[in-house]
């Protein structure tokens, strides 16, 4: 009995938990599209998303282009298949890796920031501080992050997909030795538009998720620092998870072969 | 009969097996200071913090200007709340903004003033509680806690309220600031011409902004009267919070429940 009734409550505690993230996400939802709008906080959370993760994100695509074109080389030489390396390189970064990597250094960086801003918001009583002054929370600090996220992330991942073909051109040309024009032929030879839009809705879909995740386990934090330090460490657990699921489920509906 | 600005009947709310508020029944007249004194844990911040609608009650009423707040819908509320300024505990000034900026922001965001506007008020009112010019450009982190709780002060009353909360307004002060705190407030209601609701436990604090003192116990008011009458009160309750003497009908719990 004793394993059942922890069995339940378990059930019953992950349902009031899906649930309240659910009416979350609803409430965050429609106040990104209800005036008014925040301008200057919007403004603010896309400089902070989109410009000052630039180092860490292009710093990851680089190496891991870089490194994925070495690691390519060492496999497809045993097959005498070296030529296909740059086609490899392009369509890992576009496709996946560009997008996954992106979106866990930035969960990393700003899912833990937001987390921790909205969580401290929180326990120091400055959310219900904005309630008073006839300022909705959701629409001043959940909003203008979802946005951000949802828009900021896909032009990072712009970045990450240039500066990771170019560590993979770097690599095969300056130690690998290849023809530096039949490698960016090579590059585009074979990647269409799917390529770089399938990984361009993952990075939007990421983003949302990131800002979603920080924002709402800052937003229902307890306590005092012990919370706020639980409510960031499960913002980017948890965003870093759903990226990791719906990156699957992405990938399904846009290469499904069945 | 004249309608009071704030009305609680019979208001109960519960966390979990905790029943916080055990059917609060309250009044405030226009332009009254009330204080509301008691225990830490007897229901104070949360009764405030349902009038404010930042909590909802499990049953009862709550009417401001004999309206009934309890259910508004968002929106409504927000407009309802044009009428209140908070000074919280902690004075929870907004740490990304400048002293101005969080002097300003009812402002800015409710009343949607222009910036330039919005600043010439909010240093006026930093100049009203005392703090100069040369603060407005500071981040609150700069500041002492007397001039975060200043400048909470000023944000409280930038929109000219109608009503004034107060959450434990003197906690964590030296008693020369909790006084020049105690004598802004005071100042800065009677030029408003604002209805006040202070809690606290600092019963210095409460002599000098009451017009009239309530007692909350165990989740209800269990004395009310002048603040002139709060030493002979009758109350046994009451006389032993005011001498703050550990024997007495009050039992100070020490396990947590």
């Amino acid at each position: 009995m004793g394993f059942l009734a922890a069995t339940g409550r378990a059930f019953l505690i992950f349902l009031e938990a899906t649930g309240r993230l659910a009416l979350f996400t609803g409430s965050a939802l429609s106040h990104c599209v209800r005036p008014p709008f925040y301008p200057r906080q919007i403004l603010r959370q896309m400089i902070d998303i989109g410009y000052y993760s630039l180092p860490v994100v292009g710093l990851t695509a680089l190496f891991t282009g870089m490194v994925l074109a070495l690691q390519s080389y060492s496999g497809f030489s045993r097959f005498q298949a070296e030529g296909a390396i740059a086609t490899v390189v392009v369509l890992s970064i576009t496709r996946e890796l560009g997008p996954v990597l992106a979106g866990l250094m930035v969960a990393g960086r700003i899912g833990a920031a937001m987390a921790a801003e909205i969580g401290t918001m929180r326990v120091t009583e400055q959310i219900d501080a904005l309630s008073t002054l006839s300022t909705n929370p959701h629409k001043y600090l959940v909003a203008p992050r979802l946005i951000a996220g949802l828009t900021m992330v896909p032009l990072l991942v712009v970045v990450a997909d240039i500066i990771g073909v170019f560590g993979g051109f770097l690599v095969g040309v300056y130690r690998l030795d290849f023809n530096a024009a039949s490698y960016i032929n090579r590059t585009w030879e074979f990647l269409q538009p799917v390529d770089v839009i399938s990984g361009l809705v993952k990075a939007a879909i990421f983003g949302f998720l990131i800002a979603l995740m920080g924002c709402y386990h800052g937003y229902h934090s307890k306590g005092g620092a012990q919370g706020v330090g639980a409510a960031t460490t499960n913002a980017v657990v948890s965003a870093s998870i759903m990226i990791l699921v719906w990156n699957y489920l992405i990938t399904g509906l846009f290469f499904s072969t069945k | 009969m004249t309608v009071p600005k704030i009305a609680l009947k019979n208001v109960y709310k519960h966390f979990g097996p905790k029943k916080v508020l055990n059917g609060i029944d309250l009044e405030v007249a226009k332009g009254e200071s009330l204080v509301v004194i008691g225990g830490s844990g007897t229901g104070k911040s949360v009764m405030l913090k349902s009038v404010l609608g930042l909590l909802t009650p499990d049953s009862g009423s709550i009417q401001v200007d004999g309206v009934e707040t309890t259910r508004l819908r968002s929106r409504e509320r927000e407009k309802m709340l044009h009428k209140f300024g908070m000074l919280f505990q902690g004075a929870a000034l907004f740490d990304s903004l400048t002293v101005w900026e969080n002097v300003a922001f009812g402002l800015i965001q409710g009343a949607h003033m222009p910036r330039a506007q919005a600043k010439e008020i909010a240093v006026a009112k930093l100049g009203a509680v005392g703090l100069g010019p040369d603060v407005a450009e500071l981040s609150p982190a700069e500041l002492s806690g007397g001039m975060q709780k200043r400048v909470g002060l000023a944000r409280a009353i930038a929109d000219e309220p109608e009503i004034i909360f107060f959450d434990e307004p003197t906690t964590g002060l030296d008693p020369i600031m909790a006084d020049v705190i105690n004598e802004l407030i005071v100042q800065c209601v009677k030029d408003l011409g604002a209805t006040a609701v202070t809690i606290t436990h600092d019963m210095a604090s409460a002599r000098k902004i009451a017009d009239r003192i309530a007692m909350i116990y165990e989740g209800r008011i269990i004395w009310t009267g002048h603040a002139h009458d709060i030493d002979n009160s009758g109350n046994a309750y009451v006389d032993q919070f005011v001498h703050g003497r550990a024997d007495g009908p009050i039992k100070m719990q020490i396990k947590a429940l």
